[in-house]
């Protein structure tokens, strides 16, 4: 495969709302900063994906005025995926591997705001069979949770990931919410849906993010340690929760082995609920040694499209600020971790 | 450089206003069956699948590509789903050709659809815009003023629309998977029908339609053993711009003529309209059939009407224009723009049945989207590029 580099990433700090700015104007600077922070000019980019999602709206084509925050003319060779902008990414590396480019802009955004994401979130689901029952994103997430514990976990492992992202998420100032708290008094509060209470859910968040890819001697000259991207990879699993063990993430595991997820020193997981952080480790196989979220994760800060983007250009920051050598970012899409992408960057 | 890739196999369902008969998944399956069996392979050789369609709300499915993944064959596979607005159909085999472009993979199962039966599409497509009163009703509430634009600038007189719209008509009636079957089509008829978005008269529109277009795109070797003949890709482009700035040309977009003339840098193309067999190219208003003429390079500025005139585009002449009946005779929104990629693919395949046109072997294939501002094509033949 081509090499190929993540050289720049740019997010807006995570709000619950952010209601002085539509998307294309919460777009135009995280752009902006993203292709700055890359030096290479706005003109040169080659390729341009993006990853968002019309429901968070309630409008159709909301990736058409994105496009006004690019700086589209001369016309742009352009795409868009209605996916978390993760799988921009990864459509933008494809892009990149046939040769012909040497750079690409990906971004998302997502206003979870907007609407009330918990009912939103349930027309994802079997339009048939599941959807009309109207299971809301955090009752489907208490089923899986609920099954993982049955499996052999207890609450206090759930209570120790909250208390430990919302830690880490104070040194982190693009995080929404952060706070120290001691995991015996977190359990001493009521449940939200049983078995989850409020701390293991994520918080509702605005937000958007950009990111530069760059390919070979591209890369090495505008960016001192680029993130290379040594292996990207995703899968997909049945959409049925009954079909699925969902104790266990057999799509993130495939992803994991196809990316060579190993031997990295830090990984950020997006598990957006907090039982669904351990079910990530083991499917990745990751050891003690792996620092997990330093950023605070999907639990410090969740805007819906852009949290799985974000995961992976946290792990790139890592590698380009010369904090690690050796990094993994991990996305999920769906009910229950449905849906997952595993990215491994390495400085050289 | 990107490694050679082939359409080795084409499903489509027969379009119709209302699939009653299968659900969303069923819809799919029934397109993606028929492409897997043409491609003679089965669903464990495909290594990912792409899907593509226009807004989720057409259906009232968040992301369908969660729940579709079972019914694809999906399940431990990478699966995606994109969506650039009327163009996705053509840009969603752009990304699947692109994974095997790109040496990932060897074969890649692409499906655009839509079930439009499920809700009501022009009110979908009454997007409101910026600083402007909601006054737009359907698609063809946008494009009409930019029609009468074109109709302005070029002097083309009323009655081209209309042949546009018999000639499709009368294509459509050789293709067994287009909606609208009218036997009695006829130039009153069209001219008689009412007026909706003058110029555009009801039979000047698209329909609205149910329907699945599916395509297996493989690499070298695949192509070279598939069981039919391939269509090989000769280009791919894609481009946009944004929607509205003062100075833009919404009616001959830049976006669009940047895009065709990438694809014929690819192609070797230098005389579009003599190297070109056929084209299938995406008009869901009469109109733009000569207007895209001018776009791709077929015509000179102000002079593609004359091409519909002169009977140019018709099934018998010398670049014929949607001999499947085009997008005015069936429209299944987020597949359109794949049908025009896989009816282009058929024709150098040799495989279009009664409305082959004779010795196609260089085709292209054209998607446009939002305020014709994203475009998708490719260009396909028989021979290897």
């Amino acid at each position: 495969m081509r090499d190929v580099a993540v050289v720049s990433f740019a997010q807006l700090p995570n709000v619950r709302s952010e209601d002085k700015r539509n998307e294309v104007e919460m777009l135009m600077p995280v752009i902006s900063e993203a292709i700055e922070g890359s030096g290479i000019p706005r003109k040169e980019i080659g390729f341009t994906v993006s990853g968002s999602c019309d429901y968070l709206v309630g409008a159709p084509f909301s990736f058409v005025t994105g496009l006004d925050a690019v700086g589209a003319w001369p016309p742009i060779q352009e795409s868009h995926v209605e996916m978390d902008g993760a799988w921009a990414l990864y459509e933008a590396w494809v892009r990149l591997q046939h040769g012909d480019l040497d750079s690409a802009l990906v971004y998302s955004f997502g206003k979870s705001s907007l609407g009330p994401l918990r009912d939103i979130m349930v027309l994802q689901l079997d339009p048939y069979c599941v959807a009309p029952l109207w299971p809301d994103s955090i009752s489907v997430a208490a089923l899986q949770a609920r099954a993982w514990l049955e499996s052999g976990h207890e609450e206090s492992e759930m209570a120790e990931v909250a208390a430990r992202s919302r830690r880490d998420a104070k040194a982190n100032p693009m995080a929404q919410l952060s706070e120290e708290r001691d995991p015996a008094t977190l359990l001493e509060e009521p449940y939200l849906v049983s078995p989850l209470r409020r701390h293991d859910c994520p918080p509702l968040s605005d937000g958007a993010a950009a990111m530069i890819l760059a390919a070979g001697d591209l890369a090495r000259e505008v960016c001192e340690r680029p993130a290379w991207i040594s292996g990207l990879d995703h899968r997909i699993e049945a959409h049925g929760l009954g079909v699925r063990d969902l104790t266990t993430s057999p799509s993130t595991a495939l992803a994991g082995r196809h990316a060579g997820g190993t031997d990295v020193e830090v990984a950020e997981l997006h598990a957006p609920f907090t039982h669904q952080e351990p079910i990530l480790r083991e499917a990745l196989e990751l050891g003690p040694q792996v620092t997990v979220n330093p950023s605070g994760g999907a639990l410090a800060a969740n805007a819906m499209m852009v949290a799985g983007l974000t995961r992976i250009g946290e792990a790139a920051r890592r590698i380009i600020d010369g904090s690690a050598t050796r990094s993994l970012g991990h996305a999920t899409s769906g009910p229950c971790l449905q849906q997952n992408l595993v990215c491994v960057m390495e400085a050289r | 450089m990107a490694e050679t890739c082939a359409v080795v196999g084409i499903g489509q369902t027969k379009y119709s206003a209302t699939r009653g008969d299968v659900s969303i998944p069923g819809l799919l399956r029934e397109a993606a069956s028929r492409a897997l069996e043409d491609a003679g392979c089965g669903w464990t050789d495909i290594d990912a699948v792409v899907i593509g369609k226009a807004p989720d709300m057409f259906e009232g499915v968040v992301m369908p590509e969660l729940y579709l993944a079972d019914a694809l064959g999906a399940v431990g596979k990478p699966m995606m789903r994109v969506h650039t607005a009327g163009s996705v159909g053509g840009s969603t085999a752009l990304v699947a050709a692109s994974l095997v472009q790109a040496g990932i993979h060897r074969r890649v199962l692409t499906v655009a659809f839509e079930k439009q039966s499920e809700s009501e599409a022009m009110w979908a497509l009454s997007r409101p815009l910026p600083f402007a009163p909601p006054t737009l009703a359907g698609a063809g509430g946008y494009f009409a003023p930019l029609i009468r634009a074109y109709i302005r600038r070029s002097n083309a007189p009323d009655h081209v629309g209309i042949m546009v719209g018999v000639k499709d008509r009368e294509n459509a009636l050789r293709n067994p998977y287009a909606h609208l079957h009218i036997e009695d089509i006829s130039f009153e008829m069209v001219a008689e029908s009412a007026m909706l978005w003058d110029p555009i008269r009801y039979l000047e529109t698209c329909p609205s339609s149910d329907g699945a277009c599916a395509m297996v795109v493989a690499d070298e070797a695949a192509g070279d053993r598939s069981p039919h003949p391939p269509a090989w890709i000769h280009g791919t482009a894609m481009r946009s711009e944004p929607t509205m700035f003062a100075g833009r040309d919404a009616v001959n977009p830049r976006a669009g003529r940047d895009c065709v003339a990438d694809l014929y840098r690819q192609g070797g193309i230098t005389d579009p309209r003599r190297q070109i067999d056929m084209a299938e190219i995406y008009v869901p208003f009469s109109w733009y059939e000569p207007m895209w003429m001018e776009n791709l390079g077929f015509a000179a500025d102000g002079e593609g009407w004359k091409m519909t005139d002169d009977g140019s585009t018709s099934f018998q002449g010398d670049l014929p224009i949607n001999p499947s009946g085009g997008v005015l005779s069936s429209n299944p929104i987020g597949a359109s723009g794949m049908i025009r990629f896989a009816e282009a693919a058929l024709q150098v395949r040799g495989q279009a049945g009664e409305h082959q046109v004779d010795g196609a072997r260089l085709a292209l294939g054209h998607a446009y989207g939002g305020g014709s501002q994203f475009f998708a094509m490719w260009l396909v033949g028989a021979e290897k590029p």
